[in-house]
């Protein structure tokens, strides 16, 4: 978080003193059909580190955000000069092609901030195109791993443990994986629901990113607001971690188990619905949510697995979730 | 800026080209080197398989049409994801007009190769196989395509599937043929789909050798038109071994070919012998449900023309020894549960009807009877064959 912070007094730095920058953000990359070799070439960043966000380059955060093995995730809306996304109610802003999002992933080790990958989706005329990044060792350069990549990677998570995994940077058909609605790329974060917070979406509107602050009904919960319902923080849980995948014109599609914030049929958010698909990840259990029994639900088991046969989400998870477990595991146990 | 620009022209994917070879070898950075092979082929090319073991440690995936993925056999390409790390399935093809032939696919932590939304995909000459056999943590689905239009699975081999060695959903216009399903829990299953020939097949040693269901709460159903024929079916008595749950788990050991809450169902001219519970078993799905969309009853099945060989000797459901003892020591080869409608029984062979008149009934209320089975045997065939894109046909000549 206190990455993300700086991250954003750079970004007011960028925008009040762009005038005397040299080039901005490289267009032509975005909009190319070509795959550029690294990061670099689009001019996201104005250092080679990719901490520095150029101009029109804007940070931004979640409500809730995706669990990735506890990585640091640093956002970024860049949005070509003269043009503006467009708000759509509480669902996905509208971005204009020359668009991109960018999103670079790390932890810190050994007090110092280690960045691991840099993920790109790019509003090309043709569609979204997604592009993973690798950082090197010396942290100076990113380049374009088509066919993703392993890397061990120690550090410590928010309660204190110590960790060491084989992270996992997804290769660009697990991007699409995830991302693809009804086979096309799209992208997932920026939901207006989910970018409520500390009056982002003004802010947004105000620096002209977007059309207007579109009014939003039903937010989704800020991670660890205690406060809010219960269904609320399970929902947008599910809903983030879980729908860009599970819904009808995704990936898990074929699985009839829906996890949008939208859905309101019970059996398509899994409530007594039976799996359709999940060999040993039923382990042995009849339901995906049994209704009162957490641990008698496939959703919880299959959250708590490590095993790649087993687990959820397929990707970018080699730790269990624990506080997300727990929370749908209240979510499940309070269930009538 | 100019250099950067020639580098992405050069790696342009959408540029025109002449349709190439990409030759992979087994070796160190299989992974790598295999993946990215499989991202950067273009339409028309054929991603070479060297002979050896590749071993992977996360799913492979391809998501470009027209790509032929080919091996130098399926006992000489081996890919091996005993070390898998990550994702559900060892190979995902998400793309149209896919030939995957020659290569074997080893112990991947879930299923073995998924197609999903892939039109036009070949499966041909593949084997996919848990190599310990039967066991309940073995990966579900072996050879696994699901929601496509127009699937031909020939010519594979699939062994020890906790679910289905060839598992064919929510599809269209499907063909299994001359293929082997052995130690898995279900050999074959058409599920919630339409339009499928299943035949010239062995389906040996399984809990079930050929399973043809519909089932609730599931995007697509209205399963129909299934013909089942040709097939050898043979001796499935593998302790079902599925993770409890799963709808395969309930399929009893011993049983020959289940038909299950279908539309149009043919099944004929198949040798159906040594299958402990029955030979073919015609039921009404039995769980509990409340989809109003969905038919749980098998409706207009026909059964013609088989030979059955010894069937019902060791029936494995709730009060299968009873009946058994009751029927002089083997139960009839063909049993349906009386919840059907238009079930047209041609073989003259004994039927055990179970008396349920609703589907779900529990089988405590069934009164079995037996019925003699047709003294006149007729050709019931009504349905039509299922013909793929000939470019389909002709990559399999």
């Amino acid at each position: 978080m206190r990455l993300l912070v700086s991250a954003c007094a750079m970004a007011v730095l960028a925008l009040s003193a762009g005038a005397s920058e040299p080039a901005g953000v490289a267009d032509a990359m975005i909009l190319s059909d070509g795959l550029p070799r690294s990061l670099a070439d689009y001019r996201f960043f104005r250092d080679g580190a990719g901490w520095q966000p150029n101009e029109r380059v804007t940070p931004y955060s979640l409500n809730t955000p995706l669990f990735t093995d506890y990585a640091e995730k640093y956002r970024f809306i860049y949005v070509p000069e003269g043009q503006q996304a467009k708000a759509n109610g509480d669902g996905m802003l509208d971005f204009p092609v020359g668009s991109a999002l960018i999103k670079s992933f790390g932890y810190e080790i050994d007090g110092k901030p280690r960045l691991l990958e840099t993920r790109v989706l790019l509003h090309r005329a043709d569609g979204w195109l997604a592009l993973p990044y690798v950082w090197n060792e010396e942290q100076t350069e990113a380049v374009l791993k088509v066919a993703g990549a392993r890397i061990p990677v120690s550090f410590t998570d928010p309660s204190g443990k110590q960790r060491a995994i084989s992270y996992a940077v997804p290769n660009k058909n697990q991007c699409k994986e995830c991302h693809a609605l009804s086979d096309a790329v799209v992208p997932i974060g920026p939901k207006a629901r989910n970018l409520t917070h500390d009056g982002q979406l003004a802010d947004f509107a105000r620096l002209g990113l977007i059309d207007r602050n579109p009014e939003v009904d039903y937010r989704v919960p800020v991670w660890g607001e205690a406060s809010a319902p219960l269904n609320d923080r399970a929902r947008g849980y599910l809903d983030v971690n879980c729908a860009h995948c599970h819904n009808a014109g995704g990936s898990a599609s074929n699985s009839g188990l829906f996890l949008t914030y939208e859905e309101d049929m019970p059996v398509r958010i899994g409530i007594n619905k039976r799996p359709v698909a999940a060999g040993r990840g039923s382990g042995t259990h009849d339901f995906d949510i049994a209704p009162g029994d957490p641990q008698g639900s496939i959703m919880i088991y299959r959250l708590n697995s490590l095993d790649p046969g087993i687990s959820m989400p397929e990707v970018g998870r080699s730790i269990v979730h624990d506080e997300g477990v727990a929370l749908l595991s209240q979510w499940i146990a309070e269930m009538e | 800026m100019i250099r950067s620009l020639l580098v992405a022209t050069a790696l342009c994917l959408s540029a025109p080209a002449l349709a190439k070879t990409i030759a992979v070898a087994p070796g160190e950075d299989a992974q790598e080197r295999l993946q990215e092979a499989l991202i950067l082929a273009e339409p028309g090319d054929v991603v070479a398989l060297g002979a050896g073991r590749f071993d992977l440690v996360d799913g492979l995936s391809l998501d470009v049409d027209g790509v032929t993925v080919r091996g130098d056999g399926m006992d000489q390409t081996v890919l091996n994801f005993a070390g898998q790390l990550g994702a559900g399935e060892g190979l995902l093809v998400t793309s149209d007009n896919v030939i995957l032939r020659d290569f074997a696919i080893e112990d991947s932590k879930g299923d073995g190769i998924k197609s999903k939304g892939a039109d036009n995909i070949v499966y041909y000459k593949i084997r996919v196989e848990w190599t310990r056999g039967p066991h309940p943590e073995n990966g579900a689905y072996a050879i696994y395509p699901v929601e496509s239009s127009n699937v031909l699975v020939d010519s594979v081999t699939t062994i020890g599937s906790s679910d289905a060695g060839i598992y064919v959903g929510q599809s269209e216009n499907i063909i299994v043929r001359n293929s082997v399903a052995k130690y898995n829990v279900a050999g074959i299953e058409i599920e919630n789909s339409i339009g499928a020939d299943v035949y010239n097949n062995i389906a040996v040693n399984n809990t079930g050798g050929i399973l043809v269901f519909d089932l609730p709460n599931i995007p697509k159903q209205g399963g129909r038109n299934v013909r089942v024929f040709d097939n050898i079916v043979v001796d499935n008595n593998t302790p079902n071994f599925a993770p409890e749950g799963n709808i395969v788990a309930s399929v009893p050991t011993g049983m020959g070919i289940m038909v299950m809450s279908h539309y149009e169902v043919e099944v004929f001219d198949n040798i159906i012998a040594e299958n402990g519970t029955g030979n073919i078993l015609i039921v009404s799905y039995t769980k509990g449900q409340n989809d109003p969309n969905y038919n749980p009853k098998p409706i207009g099945v026909r059964v013609f023309e088989n030979q059955h060989g010894r069937a019902g000797y060791k029936p494995a459901f709730p009060g299968g020894d009873l009946l058994k003892a009751a029927f002089g020591g083997a139960i009839p080869p063909i049993i349906e549960d009386g919840t059907g409608e238009n079930i047209l029984i041609g073989d003259d062979v004994p039927v055990m009807t179970l008396g349920l008149t609703t589907p779900g009934q529990p089988l405590t209320e069934a009164k079995p009877a037996l019925s003699a089975g047709a003294s006149e045997p007729f050709d019931g065939g009504q349905l039509k064959p299922v013909v793929l894109p000939e470019a389909m046909e002709a990559a399999v000549r």
